[in-house]
Order: C-alpha cells, then structure tokens, then sequence
C-alpha cells in the first residue's frame, strides 16, 4: 500500500532538477546544449543534430534515455484482479513476460493516460507512464491485496532502438533477445547484475527497452556504447523521438490529449474512443472502472475523433485549425502534432476532427500560418484522413530481426 | 460646501471607496471623498511606525485586485508595481522534538519532491486538489464583477443574471455540479482531509480558510474560502500572491493618484457623522467637526454597520435596522508587525533557503487550529494561533534599511471582546509579547533580532481603520452572508433604503479582501441609475 520513493539528502532548493542515473555517462555526447526538463528530470532535446538522431533510428540505433517515466511496481494476490480492473485491456489473457498497451480511464469513461503494463511474472506487474497517480492507484486498489510502489527512482532504463538495435543487443552477449517477439520481455544479465529486455519501444521501429537497477546505469551504458560503436549508435533526444513517434501514430500526453485528472474545462476529457483507441478497451472482458460509461458512450455516434491525416503541401501543419471548406469559413477539426516525414516524405499529422469529417469522405482544408523570413504568411491546403500508423516497416515486428 | 460643487460625495478612502471616487469621476461627475483619517486608504496603508522601516499596516499580500480595474485607472502609471513572491516554510515540529520544514517551490517538480519527502501521495494529491480549487475559482470568479440578482424580482436584469448564474452552474457538469456543492457547504478540515493525509500540509492549507472568520477548521462552510486564496492572480498566474512594491499603501497612493489626476477632489480629517435624509432621499451629511456638506449622491465606502448607524432609524424600515445589526462581524483576527535587526533563522529551515520569502507557518494540526479557534469562543486570544507570517523586505528593498526586515504577522484568533474585560495597552502587549513567544518558539534568534513592534488587535482595527469589530472583511464572508445576501437581502445590489445613498465597501458584494471590486460594482450601478456608461 505505501510508496516509497528514494529521497535526496540535499535540499531541494540546492537541487530543483535531478539528472537521470545515465547522465553522467552520456554527458560528453552533448553538443548543444539543448536541455528539457522532464517530470523533473534534466533530459535532452537533442545531443548534437536531431535530424541525425531521428535517421538514427531509422537507419542504425538510436538510444533514448527513459529513466524520467514514471513506473509503479504493483503486486500481491490480488494484482491480476485490480490490473484487470484498472486498465482497458483484458490482463487476464495477459501471459507472465508479456508487454501490453492501453489506457486507464476514471468512471466517467474519461482516459487518466495511456502506457504500457509489464507482466513480470503471475502475480507482479509494472505500470509505466509519464504522469504522476499514485494517488488513484491507491485509492484504487482500496479491497485489493496488492501492493503499489513507485520506482521511478530505483530503476534505470534505455530505449535501443533501430534496425540494427538487435545485433548490437547481441553484440553485448544478450543471447537470446532475437527471439523476443514483439512485446515480449526476456531476462537476461550483464556483468553480473540482472538486465531486464522488453521488445518495446516509442519509434514505430526494431527497438528494445533494457531496465537495470539505477546502480548499474553507468555500466550498462559503457557496455551498449562499446558494442554499438562501430555500429553507429548514437544518443538521441526528444525532439527526434517526437518525430518517430508521430511517424508511428502513437499518441502522447499533454498533446493529443490531457489527462482527465488534470483537465479543468469540464469538455477538454476525452473518452479512449475520442482517442482512435477502441481498440485497447475489451468491452468484453467484465468490469472495468470507466466500462459503464464507456457502454453509454458507445450508444451514441462519436461527436469527434482522433485520426491521421495527410497534408497536400510540404510545410508542416503545426497547430493548424481545419475547415469544411477551402475559404475557412467552418470549423471541424484542429492539428494536434504535425510532421514533414522525412522517411516517408509526406506531410503527415495526427488531427481530431467532427463527425462525420473523421470517416474520411468528406473533403477538408488546413489552415497554416508560416513564419518566412520574419513575416507571417497564411495559407489553406487540402487534406485527407490516412490511415495511422503512418510508417510501419516490417522489421518491426519480424522475429528473429534481420541479421545485418 | 454647496450641491453645485460635487456631483457625488464617497464617505471613506478605503481602497473600495477610491475605486468606487475614480470610476464616477471618470465618467465625468465631479466628486469628492471624505475620509476620517488623517491619512487614506483604510486597511490598505503602509505607514512608517519605527524610524526607517515602513509596515504594510493591515492588508499586507496583493493578488485578489481585479486587473480589469488596476488597467482601467492606469494604476502603473501611480506607482502600483506588484511583484509576486516565491517560496513559503511550513515549520514542521517531529515528535522526538527535532525539527524539519516543508517548503513551497514555484517549480512544480521541485515542489513535488518536497512533499514527498513527507508523503508521496500528498504530492500527487495535492495536484488534484489544486485543480479542484482551480476548477472552483473558474465558477466563482466571473461572478466577482457583476451586481448579484435579486432572486426574488421579476426584473429582467435580474432573471437574466440568475439564468447567467444557472447556466454557469449547470455548465459545470454533473459530477462537478455536486461537488461544488459539497464543497460550499463543507468545513476546510473535513476537505482536505478528503484529499490529505499529512498534518503539516493540510495545516499549512486549512489556516489560510479560517482568516478573518470567527470559525474553525472543522466549521462547515469553511472549505469555500479556501478560494479566497486561490482566485487570485499575477498576471495570469492564477493563486500567486506578491507584495505592492513599497507596502500596500502603494495600492491606495496609486488610487489615489489615479483620482487626483482626473480632477477628483480628497479631504482627510473630515469624519461622517450623520447622513442628512429628508423624505427617503439623502440631502447630504453632517460631519464630526460639525460642518456640513449637501450632496444629492452620496456612496458609503464604510461597513454596513457603520453606515446605517450614520442614519436616524427613523428613515428606514424596521426589519432593514434589524438585518443590520444582526450582520455578523466578529473580529477574530490581529496583526503584529515587527522591525527586525537582520534576518531572524527558523527551525528546520535549511540556511540559504529561498522558502522564507513567502508565508512562513507554524501550526502543527488541524487539531492545533481547532484548539485555537476553541480560544476565541472562550474570550482568549489562541494559545497556540494560526500566524501567517511575510518578510516583505526580503524582496522588497523600499521598506526596510539594507540588511534589516521587518516582519508581517497575521494572527488567528484574536477576540474583539476579551473574557478577561475591556482591552488595555497592557493587555495589547501582552497579547504582542505573546505572538513574539510562538514566533521565537520557531525562531532562537527571533528575541535577539526585535527591535520595534505595531500591535493591533481587532480593538485597534476598528478604532483605526473603522472596520467594526474588527473583522478585517467589513464582515464575515460566509455563505450567508454573500452574493445576494451581502449585506443584506433586497439591498445587495449597491443601493440602499435611501434615494440617492449608495453601499461600495467590503460589506458588498463579493467581500473583503484588496480586490476593488465592490467600489467598481457600485460606481456602475451609481452610473446605470443616473443613465451613464462606465469607463471599461
Ligand atoms: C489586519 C488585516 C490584514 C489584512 N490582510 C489582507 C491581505 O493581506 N490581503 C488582502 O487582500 N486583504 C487583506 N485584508 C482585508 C482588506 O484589507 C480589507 O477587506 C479591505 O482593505 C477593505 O477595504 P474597504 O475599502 O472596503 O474598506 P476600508 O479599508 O475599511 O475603508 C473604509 C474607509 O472608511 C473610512 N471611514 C470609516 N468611517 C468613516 C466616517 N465616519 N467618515 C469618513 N470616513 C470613514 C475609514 O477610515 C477607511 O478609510 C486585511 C485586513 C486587515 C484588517
């Protein structure tokens, strides 16, 4: 019942932003000095040149460092009973070692966040996400023999991602990680500390998560960058994860959506429907908390929806409003996150728009305002709904990845 | 002094009644303000009380003034120049009698951290309860600079602004709908108790629910108030509070500037007395030196109290005297402001810690709150009171000498009628020396740093600022007595009984507090009854 979370001698005042167990390791890499804060972690925007990082992935390997998510660790007797509970998604056909994605939404149906459960084994699991709540967890849990900690701190992880993630994976002496499937995780060890590997990741590529005890962080690092020298393995930032991630059509926090803990407009909550995410919620599997809303919600049609869309144009639609027609003269949508792909070379972003423009019959314009040359210029380009994800490569899921 | 000269009298330069002088002069009447003090701005001054140290007297943190109203006056232009304040201590007493503190950061993260150090789910806890108070302050706050209706008339105006209200209310959303009324009606205590598991931090949040209220924090309609903290904002930082630039007395030189420079006239040391009323209508009023002035306009910036009393009983309704005198002002609040040789240390309070910056506290419990409360029920002033303690110096050079501090204490519970008999200069010090012992409990050095200090019990806030009782709101703010029951049914929208005589202090709608908006209500309802605009 009772969270811990490791505490910092210094005062917080001498100290308002921690550094991730990893920085010390990969301080030498950065070039440019381009900090972001992250839930109170010092991370980066971008090592050295983040279109780099971002052909990184694509390309080679590219190594994000994770440590700022948040992870509560939740077991006992009851785990498997209050996770079924808690998220969307059907835990009980959940297998030990096995990865999923969904959502947890309050009783109004309204989505508290998306992320990913780890089942560690029958009776543990692991809840990673990028907002704090273990106040609802807790509160959640009121009835359940489980017990719920946050080990944010504790736990040290690196997201190694890429084609050729896999190789330097075995390069390190992982044996083994080439038959992890998709959403799978295997343990494994390194120097003598135990090394947990998930094929995860947030880049819509080949790509592994790799959890250590925060201790071994500096290790773990040295071991990685070694074997994927040669390689190419480079440190990358968020704003070339950004790119992947909107690449993949995955969807983040505080961008397409808020959580409905923190919305303070009483409409800006959004169902997992809104979301485009009807496909993580088993209506079928019993109660869930948000289930008798969501049944509700299902009975009328969806008033907007979540989608991709494609720009005709080669200028990103960054916050760009969308209209009915090309004079602009209704609203039906607005851009959420918008990206030139530079794999794909589209322009592609993720939208929501009203029904019935979300079905994709419907004809539609963006309105863009473009900063050139220290001058705003307005323009209106046509587009359409695609499918998301935008870019699915099929080493993605292939197991055993490509031997390169 | 004939008619002709004015074309409306403001009785009191409190900060209401200046807001109020400047909108109707604005709007082109020609006004003047009579204030009974040698000095203006009621419970907004900063008045030098020990050689070069200046005190913000009464009111000491700005954050409730509606900035529609500070951009319309041009108040920038007056010297107001307000400068939000970082940090707050919460001193924490561990039971093996060591000592910790819980500070309060403007960074998110930062503040997190330090309240997991106590409790974890307090941190994320008390997200949620920010946004509920946020969530709150969102339904309340439109409503501060608009005329209550009168639920009861059949006025267009006024069934327009229920169904505003209404519609308000219902816009909410279910769920939000029942809380909020949960949420009026419930005591701070019982409040955050629901979200809150860590004394020092509910006590840190509950005692700022309880100021200027004879209630405690187990009092049902408690929790409300906490909005008084919250609605506030620096520009657009919602809930932020900061110190005037040179004390609070900034606030009302600004005003006063601001209506000196449209051509609006004050006189100090000109005292009311009596209305003068023939025939329902005001003619105009006598004042204490016996002189007279005629006005046919005449806008009351004193408590509802106090400006009844100014009028022969004989000219108003019964039950209109009678809804009067029952209007509740229990003074229950004192103030302490110290001149100090240098920056005094707290207990559990790392040195170098930015927290001292902003409101420094020391109650242990809401159980601590409740007992003190039991104090001034029994005539007492707290044993062990609520102290919501500033060192404006340490951000604001102008009111102290390089080095040196002075300190704001704000003391809850003080009674305005003490069990033991009439307050007295000995009693008064008593009751200072007091408030300098809970301080140096927190503080070893505290003693050694003193050097002056102002002590004003609710006895000395009515004898100096005419606030009766001493209630530091013109009257308690509890639901009762708020929105269309300010200050009283059928008179809450700024008139009175008596033609031509208006309501613009704190006793109106929406309260107390250094917001202006009573006085910028009532100008417009002064302008819309002489068929006027008002200067936006
Ligand atoms: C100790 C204390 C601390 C406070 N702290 C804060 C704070 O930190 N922040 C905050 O926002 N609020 C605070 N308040 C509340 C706030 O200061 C008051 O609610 C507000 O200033 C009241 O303003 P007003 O103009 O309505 O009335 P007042 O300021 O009371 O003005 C009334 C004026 O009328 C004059 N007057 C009275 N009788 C007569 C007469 N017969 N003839 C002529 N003139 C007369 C008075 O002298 C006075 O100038 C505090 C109040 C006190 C007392």
């Amino acid at each position: 019942m009772i969270a811990n979370t490791a505490n910092n001698q210094r005062p917080i005042f001498e100290r308002p932003i921690l550094e991730t167990p990893f920085y010390e390791s990969y301080k030498h890499l950065i070039q440019n000095d381009q900090y972001e804060e992250w839930s109170g972690y010092t991370t980066l925007a971008s090592f050295a040149n983040d279109g780099q990082e971002y052909f990184a992935v694509r390309n080679t390997c590219g190594v994000y460092d994770l440590c700022p998510m948040i992870k509560y660790d939740i077991s006992g007797a009851d785990a498997e009973r209050y996770m079924n509970r808690l998220v969307t998604r059907n835990i009980k056909k959940m297998l030990p070692e096995r990865v999923t994605y969904t959502v947890w939404c309050n009783d109004d149906g309204h989505v508290i966040e998306d992320g990913t459960v780890f089942r560690l084994a029958p009776t543990e699991f692991r809840l990673c996400c990028a907002e704090r709540q273990i106040e609802w967890l807790l509160d959640s849990s009121i009835g359940y023999d489980v017990v719920i900690t946050e080990v944010t701190q504790d736990i040290a992880a690196l997201a190694v991602q890429g084609p050729i993630s896999c190789n330097i994976l075995k390069k390190m002496g992982f044996t083994g990680v080439e038959v992890l499937k998709p959403f799978q995780l295997g343990n494994f060890s390194l120097n003598g500390y135990d090394v947990m590997i998930s094929r995860t990741g947030f880049t819509g590529d080949l790509g592994y998560e790799l959890w250590i005890d925060a201790e071994h962080a500096d290790d773990l690092w040295q071991a990685l960058f070694k074997a994927g020298e040669l390689f190419g393995i480079r440190m990358i930032g968020s704003l070339a994860l950004d790119m992947l991630r909107i690449e993949a059509g995955l969807i983040l926090v505080n961008v397409e959506y808020m959580s409905c803990f923190q919305t303070v407009r009483p409409n800006r909550a959004r169902t997992p429907f809104e979301l485009g995410l009807d496909w993580v919620v088993d209506m079928n599997k019993g109660h869930f908390i948000g289930r008798r809303a969501l049944v509700a919600a299902q009975k009328n049609s969806l008033k907007r929806k979540l989608v991709g869309i494609d720009v005709d144009w080669n200028k990103q639609a960054d916050g760009a409003l969308l209209y009915d027609s090309k004079t602009c003269s209704r609203q039906i949508g607005e851009v959420t996150s918008a990206l030139w792909s530079p794999t794909l070379k589209r322009n592609i972003a993720l939208a929501y728009l009203d029904a019935p423009y979300y079905a994709g019959e419907k004809s539609m314009w963006a309105e863009v305002y473009l900063h050139r040359e220290c001058q705003w210029e307005r323009k209106v380009y046509e587009c359409h709904v695609t499918p998301k994800p935008f870019y699915a490569p099929e080493r993605k899921r292939l197991t055993p990845p490509e031997d390169l | 002094m004939t008619t002709d000269q004015y074309d409306a009298v403001i009785i009191g330069a409190g900060h209401n009644g200046l807001v109020a002088a400047c909108y109707l002069q604005r709007a082109g009447l020609r006004v003047l303000v009579l204030e009974r003090n040698e000095h203006i701005g009621g419970a907004t001054t900063s008045i030098s009380r020990y050689k070069d140290y200046t005190y913000s007297n009464c009111s000491y943190v700005y954050s409730l003034f509606r900035q529609e109203i500070a951009r319309t006056l041009e108040l920038y232009k007056y010297g107001l120049q307000v400068i939000p304040y970082e940090g707050g201590s919460q001193i924490i007493k561990n039971p093996d009698g060591s000592y910790d503190s819980m500070g309060t950061y403007w960074h998110d993260d930062a503040n997190r951290r330090e309240i997991e150090r106590f409790s974890p789910r307090d941190a994320n806890a008390y997200e949620r309860l920010n946004r509920d108070i946020v969530r709150q302050c969102r339904f309340i706050k439109p409503l501060l600079m608009r005329t209550p209706p009168d639920p009861t008339s059949f006025k267009p105006r006024d069934i327009m602004e229920l169904l505003y209200l209404g519609k308000r209310f219902y816009g909410m959303g279910k769920e939000q709908m029942l809380e909020t009324i949960r949420f009026y009606t419930m005591s701070v205590g019982d409040y955050l108790n629901e979200y809150l598991e860590n004394d020092a931090l509910k006590s840190y949040l509950a005692g700022g629910a309880t100021v200027g209220t004879a209630l405690g924090v187990y009092s049902p309609g408690t929790a409300y108030i906490l909005l008084h903290h919250a609605m506030g904002d620096i520009d657009g930082t919602v809930g932020a509070w900061g110190f005037a630039r040179g004390g609070m007395g900034s606030v009302a030189s600004a005003l006063n500037d601001s209506f000196l420079a449209s051509g609006g006239h004050v006189r100090v040391n000109a005292g009311v007395s009596k209305f003068i009323v023939q025939n329902g209508k005001v003619k105009g009023m006598q004042l204490e030196n016996g002189e007279t002035v005629k006005a046919k306009l005449v806008v009351s910036g004193m408590d509802v109290r106090r400006t009844f009393n100014a009028i022969d009983s004989n000219e108003l309704p019964a039950w209109v005297v009678d809804r009067v005198s029952n209007f509740r002002f229990r003074g229950s609040s004192g103030k302490v402001n110290i001149a100090l040789d240098g920056l005094p240390g707290f207990h559990g309070v790392p040195e170098g810690s930015p927290c001292l910056s902003g409101d420094i506290h020391i109650s242990q419990s809401l159980e601590e709150l409740e007992l003190a409360y039991d104090d001034w029920k029994a005539g007492r002033w707290s044993q062990k009171p609520y102290l919501d303690m500033l060192i404006p110096s340490l951000i604001d050079p102008t009111m102290a000498p390089e080095g040196k501090h002075w300190m704001s204490v704000f003391v809850q519970y003080c009674p305005y009628k003490l069990a033991a008999g009439e307050w007295n200069e000995e009693r008064k010090q008593a009751f200072g020396e007091h408030i300098v012992d809970c301080i140096s409990a927190f503080s070893p050095d505290f003693r050694s740093k003193f050097l002056h200090m102002e002590i004003r019990t609710p006895k000395d806030i009515e004898d100096e600022t005419g606030l009766s009782e001493g209630n530091i709101f013109q009257g308690e703010l509890t639901m009762d007595q708020l929105m269309f029951n300010r200050p009283i049914p059928g008179y809450a929208q700024y008139r009175s009984p008596i033609s031509g005589l208006y309501m613009c202090g704190s006793s109106t709608h929406p309260g107390g507090g250094v917001m202006g908006a009573p006085g910028a209500n009532a100008a417009r309802e002064v302008l819309r009854d002489l068929g006027r605009g008002v200067q936006q």
